[in-house]
């Protein structure tokens, strides 16, 4: 699928920034970073993990599997992340999700 | 028990944190905003942030309402789309004026509703906000079986009027009384318009007590703070409760003995009365003044 830069969200609290840009190489490239991840010292990996493999489930249910992604997370729930990571994949691909 | 919707607390549709915490502070309803709290650039954004949320947050009890963008806009279809989809309990329409207008947004839903194999789930309110409206009240009332209320909207209904509003309200006085009238004889519910000043709550108290007095069962908010106010205006006085009480152990022994009329302290006790003490009891639980194991 055709990708062009795109995003959506913002740096508010309670919410995600995510960047999707084309990639050259195969695969789901993320870039986190991550505000509230950082606040749980140890448990980083895990919070890190879980908004990773939200954002991954998203594209992938796209049919996106070759991008780069940047996501800035201001403590977003999952809902969120979907809702934002949906909302730039469609910019991006100019593919909407409603008929 | 009928539902109760002393307050219905308007949240942006583009605000994640909002929608996340707006439960918490106990408003009656939640109206999510796609509408005009919503830039157009950001109108595929915030629907997808509202359907994500619809589908994923424990609202509990509260009602959950979508203000849409209006179907004449190329926003409106996808939203209904959207929050159908997301099973959403009300679906709020901006600016209506005509039955036609709610007929619309009634064939819209039942196309999503069969294709998710769930007809009839919706419900529909429509808020009036110009004369036009005012003047179609009745017709919009009753235009859809699943109209479950009305609601005014004062800001573009005043500038309609080609007036301003005022601490007094007595340019909104025609509309507010058009609206309710329109709503008990639909058998639906009315909602009052929003007060914006957040700084001014004794404006805004009175506003609400004036508003019950008119008959509305509750009024749009914009801030949790304005909650407890509505709350307070809308409890049931202590001597009205009591009353309430009595007639409904009344009545109940009147209809274990299969009479359907009684006399309670030498006055007659039909329908109506049972009904009004009925919603003060309502009230009364839902204020936390009296609890269900009080009225068995």
């Amino acid at each position: 699928m055709e990708l062009k830069n795109a995003m959506a969200g913002t740096l508010e609290s309670g919410d995600i920034l995510i960047q999707i840009a084309p990639s050259d190489v195969d695969g789901l490239h993320i870039e986190l970073d991550s505000t509230v991840a950082y606040q749980f010292g140890e448990q980083i990996y895990q919070f890190g993990e879980q908004i990773k493999k939200v954002i991954t489930n998203t594209l992938q249910e796209l049919g996106i599997n070759k991008a780069n992604v940047k996501a800035t997370d201001k403590g977003a729930l999952d809902c969120t992340i979907k809702a934002r990571v949906t909302a730039a994949a469609v910019r991006s691909t100019g593919v909407d999700v409603w008929a | 028990m009928e539902r109760l919707r002393r307050t219905m607390m308007f949240v942006p549709g583009n605000n994640p944190g909002m929608m996340a915490d707006a439960y918490i502070y106990g408003p009656d309803s939640i109206m999510l905003d796609l509408e005009d709290s919503v830039t157009m650039a950001e109108k595929d954004t915030a629907r997808l942030l509202v359907y994500n949320a619809l589908k994923t947050i424990d609202y509990g009890d509260t009602e959950m309402v979508v203000r849409i963008n209006p179907l004449n806009t190329p926003y409106g279809k996808k939203d209904i789309e959207a929050v159908v989809k997301a099973g959403v309990d009300v679906i709020r329409m901006p600016k209506t004026e005509t039955a036609e207008e709610v007929i619309e947004v009634e064939r819209e839903i039942e196309k999503v509703e069969k294709e998710i194999g769930c007809l009839g789930r919706t419900q529909i309110m429509a808020a009036i906000e110009s004369a036009l409206g005012v003047v179609n009240a009745y017709a919009i009332a009753t235009a859809s079986k699943r109209m479950m209320g009305i609601a005014l909207g004062a800001e573009d209904y005043s500038a309609n009027l080609k007036t301003q509003r005022t601490p007094e309200g007595s340019e909104l006085l025609l509309a507010r009384e058009t609206i309710v009238v329109a709503a008990r004889a639909a058998g639906i519910d009315a909602l009052d318009t929003v007060y914006s000043n957040l700084n001014d709550m004794e404006t805004f108290r009175n506003e609400v007590e004036a508003i019950k007095k008119l008959g509305f069962d509750g009024k749009s908010i914009i801030n949790p703070r304005q909650i407890e106010v509505v709350n307070e205006v809308f409890a049931p006085k202590e001597k009205d409760i009591q009353k309430s009480l009595t007639i409904l152990a009344a009545i109940k022994e009147a209809e274990k003995k299969g009479s359907g009329v009684i006399a309670v302290n030498g006055k007659m006790v039909d329908r109506p009365v049972v009904l009004r003490a009925q919603r003060t009891i309502d009230l009364a639980i839902a204020s936390g003044i009296l609890t269900k194991e009080d009225i068995q």
